[in-house]
């Protein structure tokens, strides 16, 4: 029996690859005969085509050339509304929406040619923010611009309202982030009439299998997704790498030659998805003794020009949308909104992190105004173990609000900090202070989606004394690969070099649902550890195993088996815990199967002569039950949180007419090894009884709770009545000069 | 650039010596990752910002993808493929890279390896600050840097 490794920082599977630069990213790959695939796309936010024209007196007979007229119909990604187009025909909704497809097996003569095709459009006008989307008077979408609403009503909010000793409103906005993988997304197709075969970047194979699948009329078994080594994800990979997919089938398809289809960093930035922009407005009451009464929350995405994913990334941002707090009288408000933008889509934390910041925020101004310091006001009034939050979810699992505050607000020296910047504030130049924020983070699938994913992974043992994972769980970084041969491992007593992760080929691996959600470790990896156990029974069935027999009787099993039978492979589908129930029509009941909980504390400086903020010291405390992995939990903390510092303080997406006007590295900023302070990471370990091992999901909640962390030491420092991120230097002057300003009238 | 005569250029990349035939402005990148199917160095963002795909020119640590490659002419090169023994055992940075989590989705890697090992040429025993200022012009959007600098630090100790 081989020692555990569950717990222990084993090597990453496929470090060594990664390491040496061996490891194969879809650039990397290539073809005998390939073409170079580019993307022509609109020059508008909104209009008509009127025409297309080739240009440039380039040998355009030489070209392969796809437009929508060579697009099966009906012209659609699919997802969930199927609304996207695959190319426009007729009408452009938004600024890069891709218009003509040209292949070349000269890469530099294939984008001389895309800066060579001319797409004429008669202008229509265009719907570029919330409020013009929210007023109705240009119509884009359906009757009144709304993709998706939601209404969570429990109590009576108008009455508590009414009756509550305090009212303090407030409004918070977030901006678009753009994920920034440092791999661009990219494909290579080999297709023709009787299949699509493509290998790429993505997340999701089974969301690009069935978006080929639709487009093409094809049985499944004609298209072939694999996943190449992926730089990064983050969500950005989730649903975009379908239409790149799609575009690069047609040109194979139309050209008889592979494709490649790789982006710049200036197309990515421009065109693929980023984080939904968000405005939420809060209504709290609250009883004199510092008790939530009421709490009435109007939560707005701007969604883009399609639909895509937004009611899911609305409906986790709704979920969220009250925090880790009971309070009996809830109604939030979620909409979803149509404007001329590019489809904003899935980002790590997926709609929690704008209504989490609004939230959190909000109650460092909640607290101020009823005379509490901020940890008192949560301290009483965190949801406790047994209570119903407002989606109708009742806390089943242990929550230890209380004691994440006092082991995060210690770790921090929260308390003398916050007096010693008080003090010391007044004369410096420089001012410092100290926030937190508290927060949670849904694991798995919203609602009932894991039900209708009904996810499957199968597990086989090889004739020489392995055994394999088949999963569609992608490895992006963060550690699929690794935490699914230790599940094994310790599940079979087997050596973690004794266990293989198949690469995702969907022509080798079942649909195990898509790489999202904080979902593969908590809810793939229970699967892994279930069929991993039917693999052992099969052998105890067939009378070769001792009951729970492993390590090498187990591996001296699997290989009698395989002489007799020529094959082992076990299979497990994904069932719900027991008693967690979900409503769809209602709208209620258990939100997540389980949800991660933290307290995160950032201490920072301002300097009140260019209002830059440095952030001097960043504590994550989190409860994310079993930690599988050491090195790679605390390595996705510190990753979350670093894109956090960037969503909080960097990262602002400039638009111009529609379109993103800072396209580059070079002008949007995210953090660099300059920019970061220490992140300290820890962590409370409470096995949860249905995640494998007892972990839970880890991936997003580093998103959720760093920029309020943020946002409320800034608040400190200065007095700046912080509402929107990203707070640049400018940001931040222009909040104060707005206070001196008010204060002065 | 493509109007330009393409000529036969010499270098050593990872200790052997190659001539090939490019365009005198074409990228030291293309030329690696195409030209010499070295694809180890990674584009990601061919603006010089992100550092994915920085190697070493004569011990300098430069951009591929802003060097053009008849600046390579008569150069010494190593690149991520060059980092590891001929017997391909890892060196020290590689193996803390794997141990401390320095790696991630794995695609600043190559680069950032490379930014380490010039600046453990430069700096044996780095303090954290000059590991922070050697690192600057590698961008990783996947580890927050915390276990990259530990990876060098360590690798340094070693």
């Amino acid at each position: 029996m081989a020692a555990p490794v569950v717990g222990r920082a084993v090597p990453r599977k496929e470090g060594r690859s990664k390491v040496t630069g061996q490891a194969r990213y879809v650039d990397d790959l290539t073809m005998p005969g390939l073409l170079h695939g580019v993307t022509v796309r609109s020059p508008v936010p909104r209009g008509r085509i009127r025409g297309i024209r080739f240009e440039g007196g380039l040998p355009w007979d030489e070209f392969t050339i796809v437009t929508a007229r060579d697009v099966p119909a009906p012209n659609r990604i699919a997802l969930i509304l199927n609304d996207q187009p695959c190319l426009a025909d007729d009408v452009i909704n938004h600024a890069e929406e891709p218009v003509v497809l040209l292949a070349h097996a000269d890469k530099g003569l294939a984008e001389r040619a895309r800066q060579s095709v001319v797409i004429d459009v008669d202008p229509l006008p265009a719907v570029l923010s919330l409020d013009e989307s929210l007023s109705g008077r240009e119509v884009i979408w359906g009757t009144d611009n709304v993709f998706k609403s939601y209404l969570v009503n429990s109590g009576d909010v108008d009455a508590a309202l009414a009756a509550a000793d305090i009212v303090v409103e407030g409004e918070y906005e977030t901006g678009a982030q753009e994920q920034l993988y440092i791999e661009p997304q990219g494909m290579i197709s080999i297709a023709d009439a009787e299949g699509i075969t493509v290998w790429g970047s993505l997340q999701c194979p089974y969301y690009v299998h069935k978006a080929l699948t639709t487009l093409f009329s094809l049985p499944d078994d004609r298209v072939r997704v694999v996943q190449a080594e992926t730089g990064g994800g983050f969500g950005g990979k989730e649903e975009y790498p379908s239409h790149i997919a799609a575009h690069a089938a047609l040109l194979a398809m139309k050209s008889g030659r592979p494709v490649k289809l790789v982006y710049d960093r200036a197309e990515d930035m421009v065109a693929t998805t980023k984080r939904h922009p968000s405005r939420t407005r809060h209504r709290t009451g609250l009883s004199h003794d510092g008790r939530l009464v009421a709490m009435d929350i109007d939560f707005v995405l701007d969604g883009g020009a399609y639909c895509t994913l937004s009611p899911v990334v609305l409906s986790r941002g709704t979920l969220h949308a009250a925090g880790p707090y009971y309070c009996p009288n809830v109604r939030i408000r979620g909409r979803a909104m149509a404007t001329s933008t590019p489809p904003h889509g899935a980002f790590r934390g997926f709609g929690a992190p704008q209504s989490l910041f609004a939230l959190e925020r909000h109650m460092d101004v909640v607290a101020a105004r009823a005379g509490l310091a901020p940890d008192d006001l949560r301290r009483r009034n965190f949801i406790v173990q047994g209570q119903t939050s407002a989606i109708g979810q009742v806390m089943r699992e242990p929550v230890e609000m209380d004691a994440l505050l006092d082991r995060a607000l210690a770790l921090s020296d929260y308390h003398r900090k916050r007096e010693t910047f008080d003090r010391a504030n007044g004369h410096s130049p420089v001012k410092q202070g100290i926030g937190f924020a508290s927060f949670l983070h849904g694991a798995g699938f919203t609602g009932s989606g894991e039900v209708h994913l009904a996810s499957v992974v199968d597990v086989e043992a090889t004739a020489d004394g392995h055994v394999r994972v088949l999963a569609a769980s992608t490895e992006i970084g963060q550690g699929t690969n690794t935490i699914f041969a230790q599940i094994i491992a310790d599940t079979l007593g087997i050596g973690y070099d004794q266990v293989e992760v198949a690469q995702p080929d969907t022509a080798n691996v079942p649909d195990s649902g898509p790489t999202v959600a904080s979902r593969t470790a908590m809810v793939v990896g229970k699967l892994v550890e279930t069929a991993a156990r039917t693999l052992q029974q099969t052998l105890v069935d067939a009378g070769l195993l001792g009951t729970g027999g492993t390590g090498d009787a187990f591996i001296h099993a699997c290989r009698t088996y395989i002489g007799t039978h020529g094959a082992l492979r076990a299979r497990s589908i994904y069932s719900p815990p027991p008693g967690v129930q979900w409503d769809d029509e209602a709208y209620r009941g258990d939100a997540y199967g389980a949800f991660a909980w933290a307290v995160y504390v950032a201490a920072v400086s301002v300097d009140t002569a260019t209002w830059e903020t440095r952030i001097d010291d960043f504590v994550a405390l989190q409860e994310i039950g079993r930690v599988l992995h050491p090195v790679l939990a605390a390595g996705q903390i510190e990753g979350g949180v670093a894109q956090a510092i960037g969503y909080a303080l960097l990262e602002e997406v400039i638009w111009r007419n529609g379109r993103m006007a800072n396209g580059q590295m070079t002008n949007y900023i995210m953090p660099t090894s300059m920019d970061l302070p220490p992140i300290r990471v820890f962590f409370e370990e409470r096995p949860y009884a249905h995640g494998p091992f007892g972990a839970k999901g880890i991936g997003e909640l580093p998103m959720d709770g760093v920029a309020p962390a943020i946002a409320n030491a800034i608040a400190h420092a200065t007095g700046a009545a912080v509402s929107k991120i990203p707070i640049t230097p400018e940001s931040l002057m222009a909040t104060i000069d707005r206070q001196l300003e008010a204060a002065r009238v | 650039m493509s109007d330009a005569a393409p000529c036969t250029i010499r270098f050593v990349v990872n200790g052997r010596a190659v001539d090939v035939d490019a365009h005198p402005m074409a990228r030291l990148l293309d030329v690696l990752r195409v030209e010499l199917g070295l694809t180890g160095t990674k584009e990601g963002c061919g603006e010089g910002e992100c550092g994915a795909c920085s190697v070493l020119v004569n011990g300098e640590l430069v951009n591929s993808c802003l060097t053009p490659v008849l600046q390579a002419a008569g150069a010494t090169i190593t690149t991520i493929e060059g980092i590891a023994g001929a017997d391909a055992t890892l060196s020290a940075l590689q193996q803390a890279f794997i141990e401390h989590g320095g790696a991630q989705c794995g695609i600043c890697t190559p680069g950032m390896i490379i930014a380490a090992t010039s600046l453990l040429a430069r700096h044996p025993d780095p303090t954290e600050a000059e590991v922070r200022t050697g690192l600057a012009g590698n961008l990783c959007r996947c580890t927050g840097y915390m276990r990259i600098f530990e990876a060098v630090m360590k690798a340094a100790a070693r």
